[in-house]
């Protein structure tokens, strides 16, 4: 009666909990619909050309204006090149400069006349990049320094009017657009998004469940039969895996036939991080669901753990982003090393050997979060 | 003579227990011996001690002093033997959400390496068969209550602690309880412990009443041996004991 193993009960804990999850239609939209909304999404604004349309305001100090009729003497390369459509007084912007480039898309720069006072509350509602000043002929120009988008749009005016035909810098043949497979955003994507839908599901799916259990004293009810403890917990986390290597399937397949995403690595190296990465955060998660029974906290602690993972470990953009003192901290998080993992899989065809420390490392953390986690696990 | 030693045995033996939570003493020196075969209702008011006292014999509380064996065996070394001899229902227990009666009592019956006849047997008994295919969260309260019963009856305890089976549930739902239980006692070898602060409840279902209040018995003997014409009911004797009604709050948890 004193098995070690009751098959039995590991196999109506893993329906049960099974059936629970794909009863449950929201958990399904945010398990397997949003991940995939968010890669049309952003693998859409990512890997098609659009226009890019950019808002200046101008201010021209009053020595310049003649007959209340705009006059702008530092733009005048608008003038230059004719392509200035006025739309009517009622238009905010009423200057249009296009710039045509095949390789990048449209550039559309929109001009506006306006006080600085407007202007500012405009740049401060994000509505302009830009403020150029006429100075006695010379602009000047208002901006962000730690505005990318206002940087570049500086960097194309400048360049703007110092030309003085425009279609110079139309079509720029020095630009080889790099857009081979494994090269674009989508594909940097696909695997942290993976990656990330994998920490989420576990810690939302484990913790929150636990905690939730804990507090409808199901926990309670269920240890006081024979079940084993162990088998619950083995159970859960089964679930788990089981959901998560069906919501990464349906992610990959999708962006495979709508982005062309591949897998350039070996697939047992791709099997065998994945599994490492459910054991870290399964241990994480049963750690940070040891104790509390109240959903709230759960709420809080669970978002403690995965929103700085999130943004600092490199899912949307590179964790190189971030001072330099704190890349070391950044690429020890188990979301980057999993992350990064799987991007070495994904784009540069890495094997075991490339993934075998950062798999060892994940199981190293979920085995010992697993391991306290339980120590201080409350039942009742 | 081996056999009438055990059959003589109780199978319940509470020792001098008490448990305190923080600064509240919820049980103050109980001593409590119930022999097999015997119904015992725990009668007192909200926050007597009434819950720590089951919990602490179903082997979910540990006391701070004293001793609980169950059959002669503590709880200590003989978790696995004597959590296939209990059943138990908790007070205010919740179910998987998402999972039909039949599915939860299923799950249940797993633990016990109880097959699927058990589970039907435990619908009929409950009477639960026209509900059996609906999720736990769309049952009444009444229903939930039969079904966390059935959940107690499924592995045939020898020992039935029921943590207030009836608390919130109309009189009609009551009812439907009082009659799976009263079925119970049909059984020679079942015992069962029950809290309530329903004197109804207790003197309907039990043999023996006992009754505490702020973590302490207060009397306990069959309902003829504690009523008598000072005392017509149970509520004139908690009043002539405690000087409170049974259903007033006190400050203990």
């Amino acid at each position: 009666m004193n098995k070690l193993i009751r098959i039995n009960q590991i196999r109506f804990l893993f329906l049960a909990l099974f059936k629970e999850i794909i009863r449950e239609p929201g958990v399904l939209f945010w398990g397997i619909g949003f991940p995939i909304l968010m890669s049309v999404g952003l693998g859409l604004a990512f890997t098609q050309k659009t226009d890019t349309v950019r808002k200046v305001a101008v201010i021209i100090e009053s020595h310049t204006i003649q007959n209340d009729e705009l006059k702008m003497e530092t733009i005048s390369f608008l003038d230059q090149f004719g392509k200035i459509d006025s739309k009517g007084s009622e238009n905010l912007f009423p200057y249009k400069l296009t710039v045509n480039d095949s390789v990048l898309g449209k550039n559309i720069f929109m001009f506006g006349r306006m006080a600085w006072s407007d202007a500012i509350i405009n740049l401060k509602r994000g509505n302009i990049n830009l403020i150029i000043i006429d100075k006695k002929n010379r602009a000047e120009y208002h901006f962000d320094p730690l505005n990318p988008d206002a940087q570049l749009c500086y960097l194309k005016l400048k360049k703007l009017s110092t030309h003085e035909d425009l279609s110079a810098i139309e079509n720029e043949s020095e630009i080889k657009p790099l857009t081979v497979n494994g090269m674009r955003y989508i594909d940097f994507l696909v695997p942290g998004l993976i990656a990330m839908g994998v920490m989420m599901a576990c810690m939302w799916g484990i913790s929150y469940g636990i905690i939730e259990k804990r507090g409808k004293k199901l926990l309670r009810r269920m240890v006081a039969t024979p079940m084993k403890r162990s088998h619950f917990l083995i159970a859960l986390i089964g679930v788990r895996l089981s959901m998560n290597i069906l919501e990464s399937l349906i992610l990959f397949i999708f962006t495979y036939f709508v982005f062309g995403i591949s897998i350039l690595g070996s697939l047992l190296a791709l099997i065998v991080l994945f599994i490492a990465g459910n054991i870290s955060f399964a241990g994480i998660a049963v750690f940070i669901s040891a104790r509390t029974s109240n959903t709230e906290i759960g709420n809080g602690l669970i978002n403690a753990i995965v929103m700085p993972m999130m943004i600092l470990s490199g899912i949307f953009f590179s964790y190189h982003n971030f001072p330099d003192w704190s890349i070391p901290i950044l690429q020890i998080l188990p979301l980057t090393m999993f992350a990064g993992g799987l991007r070495s899989i994904f784009l540069e065809g890495g094997g075991i050997k490339q993934i075998a420390l950062p798999t060892l490392i994940l199981i190293t953390i979920g085995g010992v979060f697993f391991g306290v986690g339980l120590k201080f696990f409350k039942w009742h | 003579m081996l056999i009438l030693i055990f059959m003589n045995k109780f199978v319940i033996e509470v020792k001098n227990v008490f448990k305190s939570f923080k600064d509240v003493e919820a049980v103050r020196g109980i001593d409590l011996n119930i022999p097999e075969g015997q119904f015992v209702a725990v009668l007192g008011p909200n926050g007597a001690g009434k819950t720590t006292l089951v919990e602490m014999i179903e082997g979910i509380q540990k006391p701070d002093r004293g001793e609980i064996l169950l059959f002669g065996k503590t709880w200590k070394d003989n978790e696995t033997e004597l959590r296939q001899l209990i059943g138990i229902s908790l007070q205010e227990t919740r179910f998987i959400d998402k999972l039909t009666v039949y599915e939860t009592l299923r799950l249940f019956a797993s633990f016990f390496d109880l097959k699927r006849d058990r589970v039907c047997e435990i619908i009929e008994l409950t009477g639960l068969e026209e509900k059996q295919k609906a999720y736990t969260v769309n049952l009444s309260g009444g229903q939930r209550q039969r079904l966390a019963l059935g959940l107690a009856l499924l592995n045939e305890p020898r020992i039935l602690l029921l943590d207030e089976p009836t608390t919130g549930l109309d009189p009609t739902a009551r009812r439907e309880v009082w009659a799976i239980l009263n079925k119970l006692k049909e059984k020679p070898d079942a015992s069962m412990i029950l809290t309530t602060h329903y004197m109804e409840e207790a003197e309907q279902l039990c043999d023996q009443i006992i009754i505490v209040d702020q973590g302490r018995i207060l009397k306990s003997g069959r309902l003829d041996e504690l009523l008598d014409a000072n005392n017509k009911n149970l509520d004139d004797l908690f009043i002539s004991l405690t000087g409170r009604h049974l259903n007033e709050q006190t400050d203990q948890d």
